[in-house]
């Protein structure tokens, strides 16, 4: 104890806490917090433990609903009913800051952390998506940072294939997005969902006063310290030094700690159960009292630690991966040794619990820090910072019509756009035999076969529609996962959700975050899908500035029957092809003014909910009554680059015939790359194309037919011109292009 | 007929084959943990894919040191079928019960998608029998027949020196190769750099079968692909015909 640091107005200012801050602390131990208890404060007060900047934000989202069994903010993961005794737990969250560092072991570390929240829920994960953004891996930019692009998206691409292969949970889907604004802070968005029957979820409380504390799984040591610390800043130049903020991941431990926690729930011996992610030791144990009501006393002395000589400071603040804090009922102590001894994984009963609501960390008879578990877990400061609004976009400048002949392949070529199989390819995609649609359509859609269950999932957000109208583009991101479920033949659930934001203090961000939040919360009410928890990542700054506002969304749903499974690619020459809702107008924002004109501006397109609904509900009852060949939303690139990729994303190329002849003589960039919302192509058979019409139109939907399948050419006819693609130059331009980038 | 598929620390297949051979066969299957010392009482066995001990060292290196790995070479000396998919057929490699070795795939990525394979050898325990597939049709073992099914590795690329290479080809134990789509055996369709295509091999004695494919991914229709069930109901039937006991659902008397 004598060798810790005094507590100095510099020390205070050093772990980021204020004087104010620090008077709390001081009013709720009644003295001055000792080097450990600071340390402790410090981690749990950190945004990315407290939410201290944004609950009242949070606040807002609808989180019940018939199907809510566990709540957001209740438990480590909420949990969603699908029927038949069968329940879903999930969740996104982000590992921003460690993969701007240090990309493989990043991005590894955020899949450990997410599927550890997943089975402490007591489910058993099935399969796993991601949303990442880096800055651009391709184009004019500055060479050196194009070279860094690569290398960061290179590392997190394999270090999350690295974890999420090894430890046999498919990763089936996701997005990748490339932008200026986020060079130098990445995005790293990592989403998991198991699958548990509904009297499996696992609570995470320290119940039953005199209950055994057991730590198991890997042992402590000095990685990771003060990581959740570490991601509540800026990035800067210096950053680079807090590489022992990132932890280093180790998949083949997570996977025996995985079956060997599964084998213990099913035991009947777990009284309580949290994984150590953030914060560590520290978190479970002050989460774990709180959440019960209980106190809980744990000797450092009796953890398993890696090297010798980790003080008090070190072993509470250590974020070392794939271990978790257990609660066991006492008596059946013997069960969790037989378990982890059979798994070859360390353990040990490092504490009890008590009644008298304090974390007590004692090393041997010295007691080195005692807090009020429930003032620590909850009682963090919660500010409402100062938002200041940004000014509204403005409609785009007069911009010159481009040729569509050589702007349909470099918007299909366009990274963020062009198919993502360099990506996909990495990650085992297929383990656990249940992916029914392989990655690259517009949801992933998996059979859980224990529950004889079709889900689907995806995960969306458009952040240049974010940064110019945040409100409107948060609305837009819900709607669009919606829509891909919709496509895919599912019924939306729920949501998860990942915010992903500059520094809290700047008024234009803490602006955004509260527009995105009610956009958001607005959406998620309209489409009836409680928001059932996620993460919130503020921060994401470097030096140029904060990253484009990016709410991730994360949406699952139900498929009812094996035949609902509908995908995007086009199947069979001779289909009539439909555009289900409007054709469109609305250029701001799009892919296309970026891609082609090099400019983010513009008014982004606007949502209207009940077109929006009407569209969806249309294509859904269109695929239950079996005519859906394929189904693909509008989104990036408009109605060309969807007709597109219709053509080319499926094992078959197929050509187009379409005639736009119908829809009048205005700007022709502005009929084909519009990114209007609440569109979708579908295929039917020819002689279903009435009655698909008939019935769109007697559910209220504009439709249309476009045209039919067939060839080897996707040729677009208007009033004002007509154009043609061979469908295997546009198939090799946007299947090779983010391999050229990166091989090239 | 009972099958056992086991379970190293860190496989992370077994559930799939357990499925497979159980569900989807109606096969009595059973998990064995690698420190069980015996797989005598079983008629089948299985080495599912992963990452044995999380691949540390060398894929399959360590695991062939587990408890179990001696009574399945005893086992497969004794003429019992074993099957090794993916990091189970890096296990039999390192074992010894099979020739060669599987290092880093070319690309030096790990490599997930569907692929195309041939039957080299329509003659062999793995790869004789017919299956109807849930559309009705029939999918018979010839030799030349194309059988796709996923592959998900880093480390798949098959080497062996020239003359184990010759041994393989004089013996007809190369039983899979990855062709394109046609069927014809190019270095284009080879996912991982595979000397002479190499996705599958069966030792000298026939008995035991190593492939990068995982036939237990292809075995349902609405994954995309059957043809998994061939592989899987020849190795049922085989093992049936030791046992002297036909399999439950075998296609042929």
């Amino acid at each position: 104890m004598n060798t810790e640091p005094a507590i100095t107005p510099e020390l205070i200012a050093k772990h980021g806490i204020t004087p104010d801050e620090y008077q709390r602390i001081e009013s709720i131990l009644g003295r001055a917090p000792n080097f450990t208890e600071l340390g402790i404060f410090s981690v749990m007060w950190s945004e990315h433990c407290s939410y201290k900047n944004s609950k009242p934000e949070l606040r807002k989202f609808p989180t019940t609903g018939p199907g809510v069994l566990v709540k957001a903010g209740e438990e480590n993961a909420g949990v969603i009913d699908i029927g038949d005794g069968w329940a879903v737990a999930f969740k996104m969250e982000s590992h921003n800051h460690p993969s701007a560092i240090e990309p493989f072991q990043g991005a590894a570390t955020g899949v450990g952390g997410i599927i550890r929240d997943i089975f402490t829920m007591g489910a058993r994960p099935v399969f796993s998506l991601n949303s990442l953004r880096f800055g651009p891996i391709s184009g004019e930019g500055k060479a050196a940072a194009i070279q860094n692009n690569r290398r960061l998206f290179a590392g997190v691409v394999s270090g999350i294939a690295h974890y999420g292969n090894c430890i046999g949970i498919p990763t089936i889907g996701g997005e990748v997005y490339f932008d200026e604004s986020y060079e130098g802070n990445p995005l790293v968005n990592v989403f998991c969902l198991g699958v548990l029957r509904h009297e499996e979820i696992a609570r995470g409380g320290a119940v039953g006063v005199g209950n055994p504390v057991f730590y198991v799984g890997a042992e402590t040591g000095r990685d990771g310290l003060a990581g959740a610390a570490f991601a509540s800043r800026d990035l800067t130049e210096e950053s680079k030094q807090d590489r022992p903020a990132v932890q280093v991941g180790d998949p083949f431990r997570e996977k025996l700690l995985l079956e060997a926690c599964l084998e213990l729930l099913a035991s009947g011996a777990v009284a309580g159960i949290q994984d150590m992610g953030a914060a560590g030791l520290t978190c479970s144990t002050c989460e774990t009292a709180s959440r019960a009501g209980t106190g809980v006393e744990i000797d450092l002395e009796k953890v398993p630690k890696r090297e010798p000589g980790m003080t008090p400071y070190e072993i509470m603040l250590s974020e070392s991966q794939e271990r978790m804090l257990i609660i066991v009922t006492k008596g059946q102590e013997q069960i969790v040794r037989d378990i982890f001894e059979k798994w070859d994984l360390p353990y040990a009963e490092v504490g009890v619990v008590k009644d008298d609501g304090m974390m007590r960390v004692c090393v041997g008879d010295a007691v080195v820090a005692e807090i009020p578990a429930h003032k620590l877990a909850e009682d963090a400061p919660i500010y409402s910072r100062e938002a200041t609004a940004r000014p509204a976009p403005q409609a785009l400048p007069a911009l010159p019509d481009a040729d569509p002949v050589t702007a349909l392949p470099a918007l299909l070529a366009h990274p963020s756009i062009a198919s993502k199989n360099w990506v996909y390819r990495q990650y085992d995609h297929m383990v656990r035999a249940g992916t029914c649609v392989l990655p690259g359509s517009d949801a992933a859609v998996f059979l859980v076969r224990e529950a004889d269950k079709i889900l689907a999932a995806t995960s969306d957000c458009n952040a240049i529609y974010c940064a110019l109208d945040p409100r409107e583009g948060a609305k837009i991101a819900v709607a669009e996962a919606a829509r891909n479920l919709a496509c895919s033949g599912a019924r939306p659930l729920a949501v998860t959700d990942n915010l992903n934001f500059g520094n809290p203090y700047k008024p234009e961000n803490f602006w955004q975050l509260r527009e995105c939040v009610e956009g958001l919360a607005e959406a998620c009410r309209e489409f009836g899908t409680p928001v059932t928890g996620g993460n919130v990542s503020l921060y994401n700054q470097s030096p140029a500035g904060a990253v484009d506002p990016t709410p991730t969304v994360g949406m699952v749903g139900l498929i009812e029957k094996a035949s609902y499974i509908t995908t995007q690619s086009f199947k069979k020459a001779g289909d009539a092809i439909i555009l289900l809702g409007e054709p469109g107008h609305e250029l701001g924002g799009s892919h296309y003014v970026k891609v082609i004109h090099g400019l983010k501006a513009g008014i982004p397109p606007r949502l209207d909910f009940a077109k929006e609904k009407a569209v969806q509900a249309a294509v859904l009852a269109l695929i239950r009554m079996g005519l859906v060949r394929s189904a693909h939303d509008c989104s990036e690139g408009g109605l060309a680059v969807a007709l597109a990729e219709c053509c080319i994303g499926g094992e078959e190329l197929l050509g187009a015939e379409i005639d736009l002849t119908g829809l009048g003589s205005g700007r022709v960039d502005e009929l084909l790359f519009n990114e209007s919302q609440s569109r979708i192509v579908i295929s039917v058979r020819r002689e279903n194309a009435t009655a698909a019409l008939s019935l769109a139109e007697w559910q209220g939907i504009p439709a249309r037919r476009l045209g039919f399948i067939g060839g080897d050419q996707l040729h677009i006819k208007a009033a004002s011109g007509q154009w043609s693609w061979a469908v295997k130059e546009l198939r090799d331009v946007w299947w090779g292009s983010i391999q050229r980038a990166m091989e090239g | 007929m009972k099958a056992a598929v086991i379970r190293f620390p860190g496989s992370n297949c077994d559930q799939d084959c357990y499925y497979a051979l159980k569900h989807t066969f109606g096969i009595e299957t059973e998990y064995v943990w690698h420190k069980e010392a015996s797989v005598e009482q079983f008629d089948l066995i299985v080495l599912p894919g992963g990452f044995s001990y999380g691949d540390y060292l060398r894929c399959g290196a360590i695991a062939r040191f587990s408890p179990v790995m001696r009574s399945v070479a005893i086992e497969a000396e004794r003429g019992k079928l074993v099957l090794g998919i993916c990091n189970g057929f890096q296990i039999l490699c390192e074992a010894r019960l099979l020739p060669g070795a599987l290092i880093r795939n070319r690309s030096l990525h790990f490599i997930c998608e569907h692929l195309h394979t041939r039957i080299e050898n329509m003659e062999t325990a793995f790869s004789h029998t017919e299956v109807t597939k849930a559309d009705g049709k029939l999918l018979t073992a010839r030799t030349g027949l194309l059988l796709r099914m996923p592959v998900a590795h880093g480390e798949g690329n098959y080497t062996a020196d020239e003359a184990t290479l010759r041994e393989l080809n004089r013996n007809q134990q190369i039983v899979l190769r990855y062709t394109d789509a046609r069927g014809a055996v190019t270095d284009e369709a080879n996912p991982n750099g595979s000397k002479e295509n190499i996705a599958g091999i069966v030792n000298r004695a026939g008995n035991v079968f190593g492939l990068m494919p995982h036939p237990e991914r292809a075995c349902d229709p609405l994954l995309g692909s059957e043809d998994g069930k061939l592989i899987i109901q020849s190795v049922i039937e085989s093992a049936g015909r030791k046992t002297k006991v036909s399999s439950p659902i075998s296609k042929r008397s």
